[in-house]
């Protein structure tokens, strides 16, 4: 059990180093490199949004309270524009939707 | 430097604060309740700090010792940090000794932060972003902890608080989509991944989500060349 924590270990250490050590700070990476890390936080963000919710389309419910907290989460946001606020008000409905509504 | 840095980190952490002690109270109960000693789960969230990997380790380590598959599941379910790494080449760039807790902290959670946020002026952005990277695995040894000694102990009903990572990544990319110029990279992102999702479904998305992301990322490169 020791040795397959050293692997799950390992592994994850490679996932997040290999970059780093691909292209370490003194050298400066190819361009389409630089380009990629200029893209991918965006593509990124987007993917971890859809990652987190891959379970919603399948659920008993078809994501309908999902969708509804994440639609009142854009609009609080565009309207308040505060981080925290939109993040805890998007939360509390989706408690409230999930626990008593739908 | 340091007590300002952490000052600032602090609110963009509290989100992930909420989730993490949640989720990482069940990982540390669940892991007990499988069968494992009490040391476990915390090492663990130690030293492997990836929360889904954790939850899908719990299998992995009591079934017979195969290493391979162990490697492969880890290199599968964490390929997706990979992306991160390329994506904060620049911002961990001259963070000195730092860099290697950085890269080493480096959750889902921890990315979105550190990515997303530029520290207030006056801020130094090392500390800020190491100071998000221990705040947020603190919280989740603590949940670890909490829920492997306490057991399950939530007087109230936390159905659906785990939504507040969803929320987070939305409002992250939110606040991306302001700053953005092109929105290209973030909607082939969110094209790609549900595309995947339902033609693929939840188990098997996620790897051809992130290669149709890096194709489609590189042929908007050669279109911009070519304009």
């Amino acid at each position: 059990m020791v040795l397959t924590v050293g692997i799950i270990s390992a592994g994850t250490l490679l996932t997040r180093f290999l970059p780093f050590l691909i292209f370490p700070e003194g050298k400066t990476p190819p361009p389409v490199v630089t380009y990629l890390g200029k893209v991918l936080p965006h593509a990124m963000m987007a993917f971890l949004v859809v990652y987190c919710l891959r379970d919603a389309p399948s659920s008993a419910s078809h994501g309908l309270p999902e969708a509804l907290a994440m639609a009142f989460i854009f609009i609080l946001h565009k309207w308040k524009k505060n981080t925290l606020l939109s993040i805890g008000g998007g939360t509390i409905l989706y408690m409230l939707l999930v626990q008593h509504l739908i | 430097m340091k007590r300002r840095a952490l000052r600032a980190a602090l609110p963009y952490t509290l989100p992930v604060c909420v989730g993490y002690v949640v989720l990482g109270m069940s990982y540390g109960f669940l892991m007990r309740t499988r069968g494992f000693s009490l040391a476990m789960p915390i090492i663990m969230s130690v030293v492997v700090f990836a929360g889904s990997m954790q939850f899908a380790a719990g299998e992995v380590l009591l079934a017979p010792f195969d290493p391979l598959y162990a490697l492969f599941l880890t290199l599968a379910v964490n390929a997706r940090h990979l992306f991160y790494g390329v994506s904060m080449l620049e911002k961990y760039r001259n963070t000195g000794r730092k860099k290697v807790y950085l890269i080493y902290g480096m959750s889902d959670e921890t990315f979105t932060v550190n990515c997303a946020v530029t520290p207030p002026e006056g801020v130094d952005r090392g500390w800020f972003m190491f100071f998000v990277t221990l705040l947020n695995q603190a919280y989740w040894v603590l949940g670890t902890a909490a829920g492997a000694v306490l057991g399950d102990v939530l007087r109230f009903d936390t159905t659906g608080i785990e939504f507040v990572m969803a929320a987070l990544f939305l409002v992250m990319m939110l606040n991306q989509w302001e700053e953005a110029e092109d929105h290209g990279p973030a909607l082939i992102g969110l094209g790609a991944s549900a595309v995947c999702l339902a033609v693929l479904g939840r188990d098997g998305f996620m790897i051809p989500a992130m290669a149709l992301i890096a194709v489609f990322c590189l042929l908007g490169r050669k279109r911009g060349e070519g304009a």
